[in-house]
């Protein structure tokens, strides 16, 4: 860190605490312990919450679950995963995500590994194309976007078009991420060294060959780092699929507590609302807390470039 | 290093990012072997860039402009675009003319004027707290247990949007609902059975702050990270000289970090902007005397709402994208006219 500047404070190697820093120091953690309830009391009153039942709701805000405490304990979250279809919505949301998350990244890899490497006409364009898709809102698409999928047919089914289909919402999710995950992505390739390449190509390793067998394992940290900001952004998306995939059964998770809410009127199964809640939360904030380090390290990265 | 950087780190196409800061450089390195045009690099141009763009074109940028085209039509989208009359400017003359619209307009407009203000200071104060809350001597150390507060601090921004609307919904519920339960327990009996979203005072105020709940944690890491990347030389040569932290912090952390400012600013007012999920989830309707209703929910109900009007949904697509672009030209403005360019190298 600081080899050459030879201040004398830094001769003292046990760390002083003046009547300042101390002062400083309280503050900073009345200020961050403040911020810490208001983040995690309202996660922890909404899971409390979700062991209560519905008079028991209505009955006080405070007070801990008792009805349920016997034996019932997770009949919200039985409640809200059969009858809430949270079962078929929590599926639905893997499928479809999990299939996007593949393709996005693979096609993103290859359109920003051609864009960093390779250099042709009209490289400008299709920059300035990605700029736009980062640019502009998605409801400017939303209208004729429901049109574009009415119109094209579902390849194995004919006479079905894609809009309502997963496949269609899929096609969607990949278009809409792609501008970000070929910018994050392009910016990675630029960074890896050419030699290896050209390596590769003096031992006579083809285009095809030299991507999928050298640079795309290469580019693996680049690719985990987009790969959680995809997922958190596919996961959370609600637009698309309410505007585009309007079939009850093939709702995600979004949707399925969009709709559950919706219903909510004085005669709703709060508890199990609330059991809903807490299954949408729980997965991301597993994996959230998995991957955290890789996370912070994709925003520093994503600071620093 | 340069401050130069642009940050890429928003999620999965849901928020669009800022405009980079320049193009990408005209001529990439040259290869070698680009000039022969064999069997496997035609195939492996046509697939990389092909299937890609093809998506991309057919299901982005063809929406966008046939958006344009929609606004300036009364079609409904039952028979065939040829069929429907041209009104060209009148969608938007009647978007100018409706009180609703106008309305849900200028709460967007509130929104980009305070989401990004608020969200980025609380950012920047937890940021600074964090990175400078450790004793004066010696190298600029963070405070106590910052490993935790982040952790807890990202939170909120790894819950999905709608399920935060809702969970605040039921959070801010007039009878059932934590908050009143809280100010009711310490004795401000006023609270019983206050309907925050449902007063016209406090729905525009508490909407915000649910908003602000969702992303001050993302851009404090966000924050963190760009002041650890400023050399620690710096804050040494700034302590010697005497300065305290506070003075540090505004003179010096701020300045340094602008352009991450600039990026947060612009993130955040394109998601005020937008809002749609937040909004729909604490308000479907609106809110009272719509005080909570924005542009991209009239936009919304418009289009799928029953009646289909997609000619008009479009025109407004088109003003919220005008006005999103507005907003980021002004922020890049107002930075470039305060300085931003040339104060902040190291």
């Amino acid at each position: 860190m600081s080899t050459d500047t030879k201040a004398p404070l830094q001769s003292e190697r046990t760390v002083k605490w003046s009547a300042g820093d101390k002062a400083f120091a309280t503050f900073s953690h009345v200020v961050l312990v403040v911020w810490a309830l208001l983040v995690v009391g309202p996660l922890i009153w909404t899971f409390m919450t979700s062991f209560k039942t519905s008079s028991e709701i209505f009955a006080s805000a405070l007070s801990f679950p008792q009805e349920l405490l016997d034996g019932r304990i997770f009949e919200n979250y039985v409640n809200a995963w059969t009858k809430g279809n949270f079962g078929t919505y929590f599926l639905n949301t893997i499928v479809v995500v999990g299939i996007a998350m593949v393709l996005v990244m693979l096609l993103g890899a290859m359109c920003a590994y051609v864009l960093a490497r390779h250099s042709f006409p009209g490289s400008q364009l299709i920059y300035y194309l990605m700029l736009a898709g980062l640019t502009f809102p998605i409801f400017l698409a939303i209208v004729p976007l429901y049109k574009v999928l009415q119109s094209l047919p579902l390849p194995w089914a004919p006479g079905q078009s894609l809009l309502g289909t997963h496949t269609g919402l899929i096609l969607t999710y990949v278009a809409f991420a792609l501008p970000f995950t070929v910018f994050f992505l392009y910016a990675f390739f630029k960074t890896l060294p050419d030699e290896i390449a050209e390596a590769a190509a003096v031992d006579g390793a083809g285009e095809w060959t030299t991507f999928f067998r050298i640079m795309l394992p290469m580019a693996k940290p680049g690719i985990a780092s987009v790969a959680i900001f995809n997922f958190l952004g596919l996961w959370n998306q609600y637009l698309l699929p309410v505007a585009l995939n309007s079939s009850e059964p093939k709702y995600v998770l979004a949707q399925g507590i969009a709709r559950f809410a919706s219903q909510m009127g004085y005669s709703t199964d709060f508890g199990a609302l609330f059991a809903a809640v807490i299954i949408t939360v729980v997965p991301v904030l597993v994996i959230y807390v998995l991957f955290q380090r890789q996370l912070q390290g994709s925003v520093s990265q994503g600071t620093m470039k | 290093m340069t401050t130069e950087s642009t940050t890429k780190v928003e999620g999965g196409g849901d928020i669009p990012a800022a405009p980079a800061a320049g193009p990408i450089p005209a001529n990439p390195p040259k290869r070698r072997r680009g000039g022969r045009w064999t069997f496997d690099k035609v195939s492996f141009m046509a697939v990389f860039l092909g299937v890609p763009l093809i998506i991309y074109l057919g299901l982005v940028i063809y929406p966008f402009i046939q958006a344009v085209h929609y606004s300036f039509t009364n079609w409904r989208g039952f028979e065939p675009i040829s069929q429907a009359d041209y009104v060209w400017f009148d969608n938007y003359i009647y978007l100018f003319n409706d009180p609703k619209f106008m309305q849900a307009l200028g709460n967007n407009i509130l929104l980009a004027i305070f989401l990004p203000l608020i969200t980025i200071i609380l950012a920047l104060v937890l940021a600074i707290v964090i990175t400078m809350g450790g004793p004066s001597h010696g190298n600029v150390r963070g405070i106590k247990g910052a490993g935790f507060y982040r952790v807890v601090s990202f939170f909120p921004y790894v819950i999905p949007g709608i399920v935060i609307g809702f969970m605040w919904r039921l959070l801010l519920d007039p009878s059932a609902g934590f908050v009143n339960g809280i100010l009711t327990a310490i004795g401000l009996e006023q609270f019983e059975n206050f309907a925050w979203l449902g007063d016209a005072r406090t729905a525009m105020p508490v909407s915000m702050f649910v908003i602000i709940w969702g992303f001050v944690g993302f851009y404090m890491l966000l924050f963190i990270a760009a002041i650890k990347a400023v050399p620690a030389e710096i804050y040494e040569a700034v302590r010697i000289d005497g300065a305290g932290r506070f003075v540090t912090a505004v003179r010096v952390t701020v300045p340094l970090i602008r352009d991450n400012i600039q990026t947060a600013y612009i993130y955040m007012g394109i998601m005020a902007m937008d809002a749609f999920i937040y909004m729909s989830a604490l308000n479907p309707r609106g809110g009272p005397q719509f005080t909570t209703l924005v542009m991209s929910q009239e936009l919304f109900n418009t289009a799928f709402g029953g009646n289909n009007l997609w000619g008009r949904a479009s025109a407004m697509g088109v003003v919220l994208a005008g006005v999103t672009l507005a907003f980021a030209a002004v922020v890049f403005l107002v930075n470039r006219l305060t300085g931003g360019k040339d104060t902040v190298k190291y």
